[in-house]
């Protein structure tokens, strides 16, 4: 073949110059979109060595001195570093057992409703937290929460205790933030399983009346493996965020108080790094969080594929 | 109807209304309160079912606070800055990595879905901002989000699933690539736009972290920082002076709760409208890119 067309057969790097001067004005066209990415993308990732340096702006990133493996071995060895990994896999392992359950469970609830109007309305007003935006909902979370609020009146009841505000109390800041989740989102994540529910053909469903299965059996044998695909999807992609856990709501909810439970690797890098400035040693923390992230999400993706071939590549 | 069935639809319902009630409490609390007497209200402990007392004291507070209107002010800006910005770097950049017959829009196209799997964390990111001498400006909370890698690639797909004959014969009769992406891809593809817009300007709209580390200068908050100052922060005095200190704190309370209500009620009047395209951006964004 390659005999038959010389051009074919030409090295790579004529056939990319003889491209790029065809092709001019659509490169010209991707230029803002490359500078962006050069830019605010990749600058930081090489900007990121400064984990390995003392960083001072006035020396530059060229000019500092290296600090070797210097900080992330303080951060391993510093007494907070077991706390701060602990919390931080601890919350997202509640989100993960229950704040990715929600929206399933919403869906199969608002799947089995058989009434269109009852249907429609709990949709429209499970959708409504997500459009509160985050600063609300954590105002909202404080006033509840706070001491003779509505929400720490139910916990004082079932649980006895001071009444104190809630978010002063570090045993109860996993379940706050896990609650405050689900309530702004599951209504909203619900819809991609909603979707993936009206793909199941209602001939499966029929041929199981017919066969007399119950609507119990119907939920267990046709629509949960209907399912099946998107939530390992969504589990993979879930998985891959680990150790991203919401800082944003951590930042407005937590206080020195709770420390204890509630500061995660995220928060402790922006305390470190944009208070008190400490660049360098921050910066070893984020790549220490990202790097896990990165692992988490390859190991996902492998498992799920060798188990039911879903994967993300 | 076996028995087993009413079963189920028995707790269905039940559920479901059980949810509807916990979603809207809160929201309907906050009306209830930024309604109430302020006294009332500090005295007040557990649920509440309508506004204790009435008064609309705190809402004429909320609105004549400055801070309340120059916010919406810059957030209104932000909005529509990202929206231009956005929109033009999304579509010009969708659009290149949409040519199949260019070579080098494939390993243009990876080195920018790599970046959606590394990343260097907020450090490095905020000392590029700094360095570049946007701090403290508006265009620190454009220009370093003015592309989103999860949007770029919606749009490329949407241009791709676009029919290539359409583009071939657009060639020969010789329009430009400009052209070609102007009168024949854009109008072709106006959900997918739709939706890029709705969520850039939801992005916008719900800014507070970034503004709290690029910009210092407080004409130049956005809603939201100024909310956070109002309602997690506590900082109601300056709304509420010209009372006693014992006043101006049961005025907080209730000022807290309306200036809430005023920066969340347009935004809550306006999904329903909206909804639906929220929800295919939604769906959009959960198909394998």
């Amino acid at each position: 073949m390659k005999g038959m067309f010389p051009a074919a057969g030409s090295s790579l790097k004529a056939r990319l110059t003889k491209d790029f001067k065809r092709h001019k004005w659509l490169y010209l066209m991707a230029l803002p979109v490359i500078a962006y990415y050069a830019v605010f993308q990749y600058s930081p990732l090489f900007g990121a060595v400064i984990a390995f340096q003392h960083y001072t702006p006035m020396k530059g990133v060229w000019g500092s001195d290296w600090a070797g493996l210097e900080h992330f071995r303080t951060f391993i060895g510093s007494y907070y570093f077991w706390r701060l990994v602990r919390n931080t896999i601890l919350l997202s392992l509640y989100a993960l057992l229950f704040e990715f359950t929600a929206p399933i469970l919403l869906a199969l609830l608002l799947h089995e409703v058989r009434s269109r109007t009852m249907r429609t309305v709990a949709q429209t007003i499970a959708y409504m937290p997500y459009f509160v935006s985050l600063i609300v909902v954590c105002g909202i979370v404080k006033e509840l929460t706070r001491s003779g609020g509505p929400l720490n009146l139910v916990v004082l009841n079932l649980f006895g205790g001071e009444g104190q505000d809630l978010l002063q109390q570090p045993e109860m800041f996993r379940g706050i933030y896990v609650m405050s989740e689900i309530w702004q989102r599951a209504g909203w994540e619900a819809i991609i399983y909603l979707a993936a529910l009206t793909t199941i053909h209602p001939h499966q469903y029929e041929a199981a009346r017919i066969d007399g299965a119950s609507r119990w059996r119907q939920i267990r044998s046709i629509t949960l493996p209907g399912l099946l695909p998107t939530i390992t999807i969504m589990l993979i992609l879930r998985l891959g965020y680990m150790m991203d856990v919401g800082y944003e709501k951590i930042l407005l909810l937590y206080n020195p108080v709770i420390y204890e439970t509630a500061d995660v690797i995220s928060t402790f890098v922006y305390r470190k790094g944009l208070l008190d400035n400490d660049w360098s040693f921050s910066s070893a923390i984020g790549l220490f969080n990202s790097a896990i992230n990165l692992v988490l999400l390859v190991t996902a993706n492998y498992i799920s594929r060798r188990i039911n071939g879903n994967s993300l590549w | 109807m076996s028995r087993s069935d009413r079963t189920l639809d028995l707790i269905v319902y039940l559920l479901l209304t059980v949810l509807v009630i916990i979603t809207l409490y809160p929201l309907l609390y906050v009306v209830f309160a930024s309604l109430s007497d302020g006294d009332q209200l500090m005295a007040h402990t557990g649920l509440m079912w309508r506004p204790l007392g009435f008064s609309t004291l705190a809402y004429e507070r909320a609105i004549a606070n400055p801070a309340i209107w120059t916010g919406y002010w810059n957030t209104l800006r932000l909005v529509a800055g990202g929206l231009i910005l956005n929109l033009t770097m999304t579509v010009l950049g969708g659009y290149v990595l949409s040519r199949r017959d260019a070579l080098w829009t494939k390993p243009l196209m990876i080195a920018i879905v790599f970046t959606m799997f590394i990343n260097a964390g907020i450090i490095p990111f905020y000392l590029i901002v700094r360095e570049l001498g946007l701090m403290n400006s508006l265009w620190s909370l454009l220009l370093p989000f003015a592309v989103k890698t999860f949007h770029l690639i919606i749009v490329r797909t949407a241009f791709l699933s676009l029919p290539s004959e359409l583009e071939e014969s657009a060639q020969i009769d010789g329009a430009s690539h400009l052209t070609l992406l102007l009168r024949i891809i854009l109008p072709l593809s106006m959900p997918v736009i739709a939706v890029l817009l709705l969520y850039t300007a939801a992005d916008k709209w719900n800014m507070w972290f970034m503004p709290s580390i690029f910009i210092q200068d407080r004409t130049l908050y956005p809603l939201q920082l100024v909310m956070r100052e109002i309602i997690i922060n506590n900082v109601t005095d300056q709304i509420s002076s010209g009372a006693s200190v014992g006043e101006a704190q049961k005025i907080g309370e209730t000022i807290k709760y309306a200036t809430i209500v005023i920066a969340t009620l347009p935004v809550l009047l306006v999904y329903p409208f909206l909804q639906k395209h929220f929800v295919k951006g939604a769906l959009i964004g959960a198909i394998k890119g």
